[in-house]
């Protein structure tokens, strides 16, 4: 196989020649082999043009090896798993592989809306601006379909992601972020003081640099020490390696976001893997350690396939044994270029030329350079290329212009640091002149650098510098740092002379690559005075890529800089912003997707309303029975008609455990209650219970719901579904901030008690079967809105409280939590001989409205307890939390909204809840709007639809008639104003 | 963000719910000016860049209400202290509000 590995050297590299693996690419089968990326496995089997740019279509290849790369983006693997714009350089082989090139039509090799370049002029700098210009409807209609279908990127999925993704959390002392030399180094130093450390690198192969440079370290290979460095951190039980996993945000306390490719680098995720991992990274210190990315230089054609990094042909020589091509010339204004270069010629690489722009380089390298034939210009610029991937290109010197051959075009304009990190707190990175880079400023609290991010370039240096912090991050912890044998490496000298743009280029010269943006775009930017950097990016969407201008933004920056005159740092900075790569969508939302996103609790009864057929619906957090439908049904009005009629018949129940349950005890829980409750709880009996409301400070109502006393000290309260844990935590700030000398305590016991209700005239002979000897439910022994401990079906304790919501005799049994399903089905037993029937929350809904309480829909947090027709229950003899403000005028004004029943005047009309009031004749205006329908429901008890609502002045108007208007389903009605209670409105069958 | 509770050590900020501004105090509901109080009890609030004292809720913790000295510039937390300790430090003789 390797003999179609046409350009794969025999021997070296960092790859598995025993693992060959096969890919796919537009639809041709490749080889290449473990250890290979997708772009080194390309470009070992000669493919050169791998993709089309954003807007002008021009062919592109391989630019870089790393997660800097702006044109090699391809659409990997297929269906529902295809993935746009993934970095063919960054993506692990993997046996199977199937990646397929964007942006292009029909195919890669004949692309039609390469025409766009004919278009360029109006795809310049500020094009989507300047065509904003143009006749709006132009714009909608013709330019921005076009150029969304000619501009673009690759094709997302149209089918749901098949994968799992999964969230986690790690605590560390110190994390070292990257395992190049410094980081390895840093780690090994924190690792052997005992410190829990993570080593955290996006590659799948720990070392970095060290992986792509020729040359020893520590008397081995330099691949070879950092695979003997990276097996003793393994070793060590307190250090965590964790390789594939890029850290792309820093947040506050020293928390950092990760990303785990867990199984990218799989055909599909090993079963009952995740995809990917997303980790929360909690450190005491952090070391960043991430390199520094190669930035170009900017000349005609530049674009080429074939123009490349001048690291990257070094890393795909040295590191896969890969030879990007077999004529290599090097455009370059510094000396670690040289060295990439020569050293690339030692382990294979054919280089031919090397232009410098500088009139003077060290006469070693040029001395080694001729020694193996390299022709050298200095003082020299290329500024032009041809072919369609690269086959010449053009140098200017002192000597005149020449036409060189070259399939490859090693460049470097120099480094720079990878700042991103520190500057997720809003640091700003400092320019360093002597390196012409820009080097991390202010950092996040915890957070060092060290190696080349903080521009210390030199790998001996780098080495010493990583271990000296994470030294000194571990022992700021107390760690005992052992001396660590650092490896001595020589450094040469830094030598660069900063370069940008070659003034004489001909044909486009491209800045950002990804973008499509232009030395000349710069150019109009500066010429139309959008000068400042933010302006710049905007106006030419320069560095707004996916690659987030890793290759652009300084080089950008610099060219605007050379035309204001003004200096780099004087012209700005780039600051960037979480996160550091793009992540997947799927990873942030892990495991909360479809009906995961909010998972809901199930009742005591769940399993038993199952069984007898019950339809469910989620209310709040809660799964809930709606109804509980019978053969032969014709839909859910019939069967919730049944089911209402049977209570008010005879006996029904329903499950309400849901209601939040908090239990107050103490010599201070009466007087708690009375500041939060309108109404006053400290003078209620023991053994009864009271329907209370609370307002929130500001005076509007918060909540309702029953509290008993069950002992002189001990209360319990319920609450509506929806505002259990905020009602809860309300009451902790009452006593622990605004009343810390009550003497009460709290504690919630929602989830320990199941609570069914039992409703309708039979129900006190059920209740009657169930309870234990010597319990007496009788009217006497067990009194409306009566509260008692008992025991029932043989020992198991309970709660009676004799309640209603239905309007009907009623009670509520509570038990523990495990007893609720026996509790259901002991009641169902008892009932048999009365046809006990189970009904849901639409039936309630339904009892509810009938009856005229309020609920949800009426405490909007808008209404107050007055226009509830509540306001009676307000004691005037104490202070309770919103009493103040409730006073308002705003509030008590006669004119509010307050609460009514309606019925349709013809009878037959269906009602809808949303439905505004209006006088009857009245334009349908908001100054006309009276109120609006907040309930509705179908009466089975009066045979047709009753609703209750907010209008202005209700319990003024009974009998007169409106208008409710609905214009959102297009429908209007005549209603006729009622008091809010249609079914037994003296309360003789609570009371019974 | 991290919060420091006195009762469970450092936590994640998504444990807490966030109240707002603890310098406030609940006016005398039976003074003279009660109304005009409240309304800036429950609607004035100052947004100050720097230290801020605010109240925190761990509710998915120790269901205590801390008061947090926070800078919001920064999100550098100085102080978390329970807020019943604040109560005894208030009932002292002589301590300051
Ligand atoms: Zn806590």
């Amino acid at each position: 196989m390797s003999r179609l590995n046409r350009n794969r050297l025999e021997a070296g590299g960092l790859i598995d020649r025993a693992r060959p693996l096969d890919f796919v690419f537009d639809g041709h089968r490749y080889h290449g082999y473990a250890g290979d990326t997708l772009a080194s496995a390309l470009l070992a089997n000669g493919v050169r043009l791998v993709g089309r740019s954003f807007k002008y279509h021009r062919p592109r290849g391989i630019f870089s090896a790393g997660a800097e790369e702006p044109n090699a983006l391809v659409e990997l693997r297929a269906d529902a798993r295809r993935e746009p714009n993934s970095r063919a350089t960054v993506t692990e082989l993997f046996d199977g592989l199937e990646a397929t090139s964007q942006n292009r039509w029909p195919s890669l090799g004949l692309d039609l809306l390469s025409l766009n370049r004919f278009l360029a002029p109006f795809l310049g700098a500020g094009f989507y601006y300047k065509t904003f210009m143009w006749p709006a409807a132009f714009w909608e209609k013709l330019y921005e379909p076009v150029i969304r279908r000619a501009a673009g990127l690759g094709r997302a999925a149209r089918e749901a992601d098949p994968d799992h993704y999964e969230k986690a959390t790690a605590f560390c002392d110190v994390l070292v972020i990257g395992a190049g030399p410094a980081g390895l180094m840093a780690a090994l130093a924190a690792g052997r003081s005992g410190a829990r450390v993570i080593l955290a690198d996006e590659d799948f192969l720990p070392g970095g640099r060290l992986n792509t440079m020729a040359g020893e370290v520590h008397g081995q290979p330099a691949a070879a020490f950092a695979a003997h460095v990276a097996a003793e951190l393994a070793s060590l039980p307190n250090v965590r390696l964790m390789t594939r996993t890029t850290v792309f945000g820093v947040y506050d306390g020293g928390t950092y976001g990760a990303l785990e490719r867990v199984a990218d680098h799989l055909a599909v995720p090993a079963p009952f893997q995740p995809r990917q991992r997303l980790w929360r990274i909690v450190a005491r210190r952090a070391l960043l350690a991430a390199g520094a990315t190669e930035r170009p230089i900017v000349f005609g054609g530049n674009d080429r396939p074939g123009v490349m990094l001048a690291g990257a042909v070094g890393t795909y020589v040295q590191r896969h044994a890969v030879l990007p091509g077999r004529h290599v010339a090097l455009f370059a204004n510094n000396d670690g270029a040289w060295r990439e270069m020569l050293d690339a010629a030692a382990t294979g690489a054919n280089v031919e030329t090397v232009v410098d722009v500088r009139p003077n380089v060290a006469p070693e390298l040029v001395e080694a350079a001729r020694a193996r034939g390299i022709r050298v210009f200095t003082e020299a610029r290329v500024i032009a290329t041809q072919g369609r991937t690269l086959r010449s290109f053009d140098v200017l010197s002192p000597g005149g212009r020449e036409r060189l051959a070259a399939d490859t075009l090693a460049v470097s304009g120099g480094w720079s640091p990878c700042v991103h990190l520190t500057c997720h707190h809003g640091g700003k990175p400092a320019w360093n002149e002597a390196l012409a880079a820009f080097v991390p400023g202010a950092t996040p609290p915890g957070l060092a650098v060290a190696g080349a991010a903080n521009g210390t370039f030199g790998l001996g240096a780098a080495l010493r510098e990583g271990a000296g912090k994470g030294a000194e991050a571990a022992g700021a912890l107390g760690f005992p740092v052992p001396p660590l044998d650092v490896p001595q490496v020589e450094d040469a000298p830094f030598a660069l002379t900063p370069f940008w743009h070659v003034g004489e280029s001909r044909g486009p010269a491209f800045v950002d690559l990804q973008n499509d943006v232009t030395a000349k775009d710069v150019g109009i930017a500066h010429a139309e005075g959008f000068r400042s950097v933010e302006h710049l990016k905007r106006y030419t969407t320069l560095g707004m890529a996916t690659d987030q201008g890793r290759t652009s933004n300084v080089t950008g920056l610099a060219i605007m800089a050379s035309l204001t005159g003004a200096s780099i740092p004087e012209t700005g900075t780039t600051i960037f912003r979480p996160p550091y790569s793009p992540v997947a969508l799927g990873a942030l939302a892990g495991h909360h997707r479809g009906k995961d996103f909010r998972p809901v609790r199930l009742t005591p009864t769940h399993e038993w309303a199952r069984a007898q057929g019950a339809v469910f619906v989620e209310t709040g957090a809660w799964l809930r029975a709606q109804y509980f439908p019978r053969k032969g049904e014709r839909d859910w009005l019939e069967t919730v008609s049944r089911e209402v009629k049977a209570v008010r018949a005879s006996v029904g129940l329903i499950d309400v455990s849901t209601f939040g349950k908090i239990d107050l005890q103490g010599p201070d829980a009466g007087t708690l209650l009375d500041r939060v409750y309108i109404n006053t709880f400290s003078t209620l009996a023991v053994g009864k219970a009271r329907y209370g409301v609370m307002l929130r400070e500001d005076g509007f109502v918060m909540d309702d719901g029953t509290t008993a006393r069950v002992a002189p000290e001990h209360y319990v309260m319920t609450t509506t579904t929806a505002n259990a844990a905020k009602v809860y935590q309300h009451l902790e700030f009452c006593l622990q901030v605004l009343w810390p000398e009550l003497d009460v305590s709290l504690a919630s016991v929602s989830e320990q008690w199941a609570q069914i209700a039992i409703a309708g005239p039979r129900s006190r002979q059920v209740l009657a079967k169930i309870v234990d000897t010597g319990v007496d439910v009788t009217n006497e022994g067990l009194p409306f809105m009566g509260a008692v401990e008992a025991r029932v079906m043989g020992g198991v304790e309970a709660r009676l409280f004799r309640l209603s919501f239905s309007g009907e005799l009623g009670y509520e049994i509570a038990v523990p939590a495990r007893s609720g399903a026996a509790l259901a089905e002991a009641l169902m037993q008892a009932g048999e001989e009365f046809a006990i029937t189970p009904y849901g929350v639409e039936a309630l809904g339904v009892m509810r409205i009938e009856k005229g309480h309020v609920s949800g829909n009426e405490l909007s947090g808008q209404t107050t307890a007055r226009d509830l027709g509540l306001g009676r229950m307000a004691s005037t003899k104490k202070d309770y939390i919103g009493r103040v403000m409730a006073s308002r005028p705003g509030l008590v004004d006669p004119a509010r909204p307050c609460l009514a029943g309606f019925r349709p005047v013809n009878g037959s009309s269906r009602l809808r809840a949303g439905a505004h009031f209006l006088p009857l004749g009245a334009r349908p205006e908001t100054a006309n709007d009276e109120g609006y329908m907040t309930s509705v429901a179908y009466s089975p008890h009066l045979g047709h639809w009753i609703g209750l609502g907010l209008i202005v002045r209700g319990p003024e108007r009974i009998g007169e008639r409106v208008r409710a208007y609905d214009p959102v389903r297009g429908e209007e009605f005549e209603v006729e104003i009622c008091a809010p209670g249609f079914i037994d409105p003296e309360g003789e069958r609570l009371r019974g | 963000m991290r919060i420091p509770c006195p009762y469970c050590g450092a936590r994640d900020a998504h444990e807490f719910a966030y109240l707002g501004d603890a310098t406030l105090t609940r006016p005398d509901p039976a003074a003279a000016d009660a109304a005009d109080r409240f309304h800036d009890y429950v609607y004035l609030r100052d947004n100050p860049a720097g230290r801020h004292q605010e109240w925190w809720y761990h509710a998915n913790g120790c269901r205590q209400w801390l008061r947090l000295t926070r800078d919001t510039r920064t999100h550098a937390i100085e102080a978390a202290e329970p807020a019943r300790r604040d109560a005894t430090q208030a009932d002292m003789p002589g301590a300051a509000s």
